[in-house]
């Protein structure tokens, strides 16, 4: 039986689908009889989610209007059909 | 969203709402992927311009056969990763790292000698990602975490769970192996339960 220090190594494989049928199933059935382990899991996915709702800066004005010149060049550069 | 296929071709006619949408939408995600390759915000924003400007002298010959965001996402990994080097703050992404390989998910004193927990994780209260982002203090201490990644980790991190590229493009971007890149994510997604965890433990002794 895998043990739960065990199981929060295998944590990103399960994740990623890339445990082999049979630890899959051991990781499967250890989740489903350790508390702790859920707590682990569903804290990890949360970590994952939360991460992933990080919004980006957003750009400076300056940046964007020094950018946008820079596509008006190119544009006057190589004009368009 | 405006797809791919729409927005080149409105680019590629010089539409300025389409450049400006795009500018919007992708600076801020290509300057935190910067900042995972180079120190300096000043050299980071160099190489965001870098990327804009290939992205205008590529765009008649893109072939699509990437998304938009990957390809711009390459771009920019390539001019960072040359940059890194002249900064001497390059990794090398071939083979992984000690402060990559170390350091368990777990503290091992939290498991008994069978390996199960004797100091087990603690139910958060929070439980979903908004809710637990919607504390300014979470968040800091979230974002600070990530800051505090190893190079290596921090990027495979930002493309994974922040920006949603798919392993193999991010394999392929960063010349990694499949294993070494899924080692990487571990390790780094195991550091910021970690910091979480003590932030939580912390905030619940003070109450
Ligand atoms: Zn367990």
């Amino acid at each position: 039986m895998l043990s739960c220090q065990e199981l929060t190594e295998l944590v990103t494989a399960y994740l990623e689908g890339r445990l082999g049928l049979l630890d899959r199933l051991r990781f499967r059935m250890h989740i489903g009889m350790c508390q702790h382990c859920r707590t682990y899991l569903r804290e990890q996915k949360l970590v994952i989610a939360a991460v992933g709702h990080l919004p980006a800066e957003p750009i400076p004005d300056g940046v964007r209007d020094e950018l946008l010149d820079r596509f008006r060049d190119w544009k006057g550069e190589d004009p368009k059909p | 969203m405006i797809p791919d296929q729409v927005l080149v071709a409105r680019l590629r006619a010089g539409d300025e709402a389409a450049f400006t949408w795009l500018l919007d939408r992708y600076h801020g995600p290509l300057m935190r992927l910067a900042r995972t390759f180079v120190a300096s915000a000043a050299v980071a924003e160099e190489v965001v311009q870098e990327t804009w400007l290939g992205l205008l002298k590529g765009l008649d010959g893109f072939e699509q056969r990437a998304t938009l965001k990957t390809w711009l996402f390459r771009v920019l990994v390539n001019r960072a990763k040359t940059r890194g080097v002249r900064e001497a703050r390059s990794v090398p992404w071939s083979a992984l790292g000690p402060e990559d390989e170390g350091e368990p998910a777990v503290d091992p004193t939290r498991f008994n000698a069978r390996g199960r927990w004797t100091s087990p994780p603690q139910p958060w209260e929070d439980d979903t990602p908004e809710a637990l982002l919607l504390r300014r203090e979470t968040r800091a201490q979230l974002e600070a975490a990530i800051e505090a990644l190893p190079p290596r980790q921090r990027t495979v991190l930002v493309l994974r769970d922040i920006e949603g590229v798919a392993p193999d493009e991010v394999c392929g971007m960063l010349g990694l192996s499949d294993a070494n890149q899924r080692v990487l994510l571990h390790r780094a997604r195991a550091a910021l339960q970690r910091a979480l965890e003590r932030h939580r433990a912390e905030e619940d002794e003070r109450c």
